[in-house]
């Protein structure tokens, strides 16, 4: 038989990117289909010699689509080629609707069940050989993740038969597979492991919400635990130990006060680099955020990985269903606040979860300002902390407040109601090591390409605004709401204009202006407010569209005047 | 005696007989297993109207209040 093309087809989230990796290796293509903005993986194979391609076709539940990414799928598999039907092992039932589908279009179909090792934990135990007989079509057991079966699933690939079963009704289908099920699928009572009693007792509100309290609470303490520490006895060492000397040879070089010194070094405080305030390229443009945002970056992710892994995120959304839906959410949207709290734009991209225009909007106007992002959290704790940790703690208090009249208020406001949740909970489960350390890399890197040059760039531009005196034109146009409104000095404008690039930057920038803790508090305050980045602009822009950005926009500014007036004048520190 | 599943009790287990909804909230949750004939057990319902959590062929699924009082659930009591 002679393959042209391999088309990986399942329900979303069957591990369908695994077996994918596992059968193409490191070569793949990121594409979009052509018309859409759906994208989909393809790399190749060698099958008897010859190169094959493979499509990692995007997750779908039925041939007849309700959303784009469904449809691009069933255009996909009507252009023909070979489908391996990805299915979860451990939910057999309703992936075998999306197999009957296939087989009634008498396209060549290999079942792949995977996820296989973790049917046996669940109690599922599934005759392989009578699934076989019942489809007609080779079912292969396989585990993406550890690899196996993916040989025997090449192996094969040649046996590979296109039936044409009757074309039926969803309900007709539906009693077929009960059938199907039935005699092929046996399911004993689990077992009661510790995991399982920890998934009960976590998702009963007596118990669930003390254990939500008491994981959130952990989390943040280990995430403040490991970045301190990695900051005070790694990062910041090096710095002082390593880099520092070659700096200092190199400001004698360039003399102070050159124009290459101003950019490279920055200014000497009291004759000396500082890395919080110099505001050179190589001193705080390196410092800023490489020993000050990602020692917390790399905590902050580790630990959530480690969360999503493990299984915990959906209880949590579940317990907080109640409590967002006064905010004109449900629970679920508690996922994109939480990787907000990372990095705003995966936070932003994550509000595609939700179905509705109103939920997305309320999400993303709450999300863009009132959730931090941990390079500004990690900056706040760095520069606010040396003032004291109650200054911190009422930052994140006003800001948490500021969430939840805006969210009581859009819920009022905005016409319509807040729809239901319906999640899946995952089982729980012992994460890998290396599923962990992988998305954990892919996260920092990612931090690191995107992060870092913007970081240089706003450091760049602030110089050559200084040396330009176009910041002391600004200061003095927006003076007025600066000193009089917020009670900030008007060299503060500096840092909010650096805010559009990098908040990290923009609160670092609060550092040299010599601030009292009562306008550093409001600073940091209104930095998170008033606007988000422009990284997490543009996303907010292609998520919600023009109008209702704009829209969500003015909410901002709103917000931000607001609060920072009513701060500055009921704030006694 | 057939209840919807609000009334059921934690741990109950019942056979689904209705879902009294719209299309897209019937295919939604039967996508996800849940449809006539097909037994469920009651996990845990929340506070003050909060989500309902339920167990079919061993996976839990977590839905809304007016959702969950939609199906209708045949139990033995």
């Amino acid at each position: 038989m002679n393959i042209e093309k391999i088309l990986l087809v399942g329900n979303p989230n069957v591990g369908k990117s695994a077996i994918f990796s596992r059968l193409t290796g490191a070569q793949v293509v990121i594409s979009n289909y052509p018309g859409t903005t759906v994208e989909f993986i393809r790399g190749k194979i060698k099958l008897a010699d010859e190169n094959v391609m493979v499509i990692d076709v995007p997750g779908t539940y039925t041939l007849e689509p309700t959303c784009k990414a469904e449809d691009v799928a069933c255009r996909m598999v009507k252009e023909g080629g070979l489908v391996i039907n990805i299915v979860d092992a451990t939910n057999l039932e309703r992936n075998l609707h999306l197999t009957l589908q296939l087989l009634e279009r008498a396209i060549p179909v290999i079942v792949a069940l995977n996820m296989w090792d973790d049917t046996k934990h669940r109690g599922i135990y599934i005759d392989v050989k009578k699934l076989e007989e019942q489809l007609g079509v080779p079912v292969v057991p396989t585990c993406g993740l550890s690899g196996e079966g993916i040989k025997e699933l090449m192996e094969r690939l040649p046996q590979t038969k296109a039936e044409s079963l009757p074309v039926s009704s969803d309900a007709q289908k539906w009693e077929k597979i009960g059938k199907i099920v039935e005699e092929a699928q046996k399911l004993t009572h689990r077992h009661h492991t510790l995991l399982e009693i920890l998934e009960d007792l976590s998702i009963k509100p007596l118990t669930g919400l003390p254990i939500a309290l008491a994981v959130i609470y952990g989390a943040f303490w280990v995430v403040r635990f490991i970045g301190e520490n990695l900051i005070s006895y790694i990062f910041e060492p090096l710095f002082i130990k390593l880099w520092l000397p070659l700096l200092i040879k190199l400001s004698v070089l360039l003399k102070e006060g050159s124009f290459l010194h101003h950019i490279l070094i920055g200014n000497l405080i009291e004759g000396e680099i500082n890395f919080g305030q110099s505001f050179g390229l190589l001193t705080t443009g390196l410092f800023v955020p490489l020993a000050m945002v990602l020692p917390y970056i790399f905590s902050f992710y580790l630990i959530l990985g480690l969360l999503e892994d493990f299984g915990y995120l959906p209880r949590l959304a579940v317990l907080m269903d109640n409590f967002m839906h006064h905010l004109g959410l449900h629970g679920y949207a508690i996922i994109p606040f939480i990787l907000g709290m990372g990095c705003k734009v995966p936070g932003v991209l994550a509000i595609r979860i939700l179905e509705e225009r109103r939920e997305k909007f309320i999400a993303a106007t709450l999300l863009a300002i009132g959730v931090p992002c941990m390079a500004q959290i990690a900056m706040i704790v760095g520069l606010v902390g040396q003032r004291g940790g109650e200054f911190v703690a009422l930052i994140f208090l006003v800001l948490f407040l500021i969430l939840i009249v805006k969210g009581l208020v859009l819920n009022r406001v905005l016409k319509g109601a807040s729809p239901e949740i319906l999640v899946e909970i995952p089982p729980y489960r012992i994460p890998s090591f290396t599923a962990v350390m992988k998305k954990l890399w892919m996260r920092l890197s990612g931090f690191l390409k995107e992060a870092l040059p913007l970081v240089l760039l706003g450091v760049f531009f602030v110089n050559i605004l200084y040396t330009l005196m176009i910041i002391d034109f600004f200061a003095h146009l927006f003076a007025p709401v600066l000193t009089n409104l917020w009670g900030l000095p008007k060299e503060a404008i500096s840092a909010l204009a650096v805010g559009f690039l990098r908040k990290d930057v923009a609160v670092g920038m609060l550092g040299p202006l010599h601030l009292s803790t009562k306008q550093l508090v409001i600073g940091s305050t209104m930095l998170a407010l008033y606007f988000p980045c422009f990284a997490t602009y543009s996303v907010l822009i292609k998520e919600l569209g023009i109008k209702d950005t704009l829209k969500s926009t003015a909410i901002m500014l709103a917000v931000a005047l607001l609060v920072g007036a009513l701060l500055n004048v009921f704030l006694k520190i | 005696m057939i209840i919807n599943l609000i009334q059921m009790q934690s741990g109950e287990t019942g056979i689904v007989k209705e879902i009294q909804g719209g299309q897209g909230m019937a295919r939604k949750l039967q996508s996800m297993g849940v449809r006539p004939q097909k037994q469920i057990t009651k996990v845990s319902s929340h506070f003050w109207r909060g989500p309902q959590t339920i167990e079919v062929d061993n996976i839990q699924i977590a839905m809304g209040f007016g959702m969950a009082k939609r199906i209708l659930v045949e139990v033995q009591r």
